[in-house]
């Protein structure tokens, strides 16, 4: 891929996120046509989006709950993500569950439960069949710096480890979980810093910068296919909104919101396209339209589709019913 | 030549790793050493590190992984040391491995092996019978043999099923128990109950070593003219009320009983469905015998105490009979 074309998917899938997820929090949430929380990864849309581009069909993604551009990236429509979150039939779960809480395993991505870090042990069996069925493909497991103080997460990562399996560990650190700031999550003053108890190479980058998480994804997926094992990198961030749609974020420092804001991803990285040359304000542009009118068309679908039926109840507890 | 209950459990596992390459164990010294009761002793040798994984101490990462590999269409086979540490993989099973399907229909054909019940003298934890924690959650499936026999076929039938099953082997009948089991190839169908014992009288609904109680006190109550139908559930989740509700209309009374503690145990679930069913065929209360509400202790007397026996039966049937 030339420069050029990889700038354009990463402006693509990093505006498409913003605008799919605007258009969740800001307007549907709004009016009420989303039904329960929403979670966004509003400044942070770097980090899905130059991870994701790594991956190859058959590696196996477990993206957390602000890594939208994971999906798009792998095929999945904003049709089916809106309806999605508006407890659609027409969504990925077909109303079974809410918001990105949503697998397919025709795109090889596997689904979150609400608890965090369950699926870094989960994300380590699925690289242990990959390696059993003599596949080489990667599994991608995300999480935010909050969710690797739980158990699972030090239970997956060591099981990893040991067996050295093909995972690449991918943690947005966006300085707080829900209201609770870094310092009250860990010791260390990195994520990275837990790499070395695990014998594992953990590498920071600047999470705000799609080439850089770029190329250390690639980094990391190199050394993971070629079968040394796992590893781990922390891609520094900000959550630029409150923990949900309700929360209005008062506990964070208004200044850093400002400084981090002048970071911005997507305005950042607009500015480096422009001036590397790999692409004109008019095509910036030409993007910036399409993106709205596919999120425009997503919406129209999402909204015919209809709720699903309450018939449907009982089905698919188990294989036969 | 017969086989013991614990070999049994081997040798289907054995069977269904020749049969299918998919199939895989993990779990903590499971590999050379065979695992603490010596299920998969040999297993190592035969299939290899690939095919027989030991892992950490780390129940969730057991688990998680099992999950993450039968996603990936796997059919992984758990080891839990002993039954009581499953709580360290609790969320992994309820929430993550029983939900799946439902809410994104993947399938999640794995199998959670556990060694539980008393009557060891292993004491408040490594003897507990967790089972109740799972069966009230829907998407998991729940065994419990009581005889070689039913062990080696639940066990395939488990491996093969293409939803979580947790398999609640009871280590007071590891060794204790042997049979001669076909030479020839077959499974039990999870779900289905089995009526052990034919008898007109009364009916003792129950599960997992105390089918053998039940058993026993049955033959002492034949002595003295009563005749007893005893079911053996073989499956907890889901549930075979068919058969339970078919032989309490023949028999008109029916004894629940459970190892489980009291309360929220398959007795409160069985005679809510018994009245529920078939509450005009009763001519008695639904009576349950089952252990107390406490831990399970560890000293002898403490512990016999505490362990529902054939006595105990044989005297609370010996109540309803007179009712
Ligand atoms: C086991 C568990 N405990 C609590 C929660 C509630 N919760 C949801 S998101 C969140 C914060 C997560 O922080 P982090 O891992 O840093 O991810 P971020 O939201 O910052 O991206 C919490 C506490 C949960 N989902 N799971
Ligand atoms: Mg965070």
């Amino acid at each position: 891929m030339s420069a050029a074309d990889l700038a354009h998917n990463c402006l693509y899938y990093m505006s498409l996120m913003r605008e799919v997820e605007d258009r969740i929090e800001r307007k549907l949430y709004r009016q009420g046509k989303i039904v329960g929380g929403v979670y966004v990864g509003r400044g942070q849309e770097a980090i899905p989006v130059g991870t994701a581009l790594v991956a190859e069909p058959g590696d196996v993604l477990f993206p957390s709950h602000r890594d939208m551009a994971v999906f798009l990236i792998r095929g999945v429509t904003p049709g089916r993500i809106l309806a999605q979150y508006m407890g659609r039939a027409g969504g990925v779960t077909g109303g079974r569950d809410a918001n990105m809480h949503m697998g397919d395993l025709n795109h090889n991505i596997v689904s979150i439960i609400s608890a965090l870090a369950a699926t870094v042990p989960v994300a380590a069996g699925a690289a242990l069949a990959l390696r059993y069925q003599g596949k080489n493909g990667v599994v991608f497991s995300y999480f935010g710096e909050g969710s690797t103080s739980r158990g699972d997460w030090h239970e997956g990562v060591n099981f990893a480890t040991v067996q050295k399996l093909p995972v690449v560990f991918l943690c947005n650190n966006n300085q707080y979980a829900y209201s609770t700031p870094l310092s009250l999550q860990m010791a260390c003053a990195n994520v990275a810093d837990r790499g070395p108890a695990y014998n594992m190479p953990a590498e920071i980058v600047d999470g705000n910068d799609v080439l850089a998480v770029y190329e250390a994804t690639r980094r990391a997926v190199e050394y993971a296919r070629a079968g040394n094992g796992p590893y781990l990198l922390e891609c520094k961030t900000f959550r630029m909104t409150g923990h949900s749609a309700h929360d209005a974020a008062h506990y964070v420092p208004k200044d850093l919101f400002e400084e981090w804001g002048k970071l911005d991803p997507i305005t950042r990285f607009e500015a480096r396209m422009l001036a590397e040359g790999w692409g004109t304000q008019t095509e910036i542009d030409e993007l910036r339209a399409a993106v709205h009118r596919e999120v425009d068309e997503g919406v129209a679908w999402a909204e015919q589709s209809p709720y699903p039926d309450p018939a449907t109840l009982l089905d698919g507890v188990y294989e036969s019913s | 030549m017969s086989t013991t209950y614990l070999e049994a459990i081997r040798e289907g596992l054995w069977e269904e790793m020749e049969r299918d390459p998919n199939v895989f164990l993990l779990g903590e010294d499971i590999g050379a050493y065979g695992g603490a009761f010596k299920v998969t002793a040999g297993l190592f040798e035969r299939f290899g590190a690939r095919r027989v994984v030991d892992t950490p101490i780390s129940e969730a990462a057991i688990v998680g992984a099992a999950i993450g590999a039968a996603l990936m269409g796997l059919r992984p086979v758990a080891e839990m040391q002993f039954a009581d540490f499953i709580t360290c993989g609790f969320d992994q099973i309820v929430n993550f491995a029983a939900k799946c399907r439902y809410r994104w229909n993947a399938s999640v054909p794995m199998v959670v092996r556990a060694p539980s019940g008393g009557g060891v003298h292993g004491g408040p934890f490594h003897s507990q019978n967790p089972e109740m924690w799972f069966v009230r959650t829907p998407g998991l499936k729940v065994v419990a043999p009581a005889t070689a026999y039913d062990a080696k076929g639940l066990i395939k039938s488990a491996i093969r099923d293409n939803d979580p099953v947790l398999f609640f082997e009871h280590k007071a009948l590891y060794r204790r128990i042997k049979e001669d089991l076909p030479t020839e190839e077959y499974t039990v169908p999870i779900g289905k109950a089995k009526v052990v014992r034919e008898g007109t009288d009364l009916t003792i609904v129950t599960y997992g070593a105390m089918v053998w109680v039940a058993l026993e006190a049955a033959g002492t109550l034949a002595e003295e003219g009563a005749s007893v139908e005893v079911v053996d559930l073989r499956t907890l989740l889901p549930l075979d009320r068919e058969t339970v509700c078919e032989s309490v209309k023949k028999t008109s009374k029916v004894l629940l009983l459970h190892e489980d503690t009291r309360t929220g145990g398959m007795a409160g679930e069985l005679a809510a469905s018994i009245s529920e069913s078939v509450f005009e065929y009763l001519d008695g209360p639904i009576v349950r015998v089952s252990a107390p509400d406490t831990p399970v202790p560890y000293s002898p007397p403490l512990e016999d105490a505490f362990l529902p026996n054939a006595e105990k039966v044989v005297e609370k049937a010996r109540w309803l009979f007179r009712y």
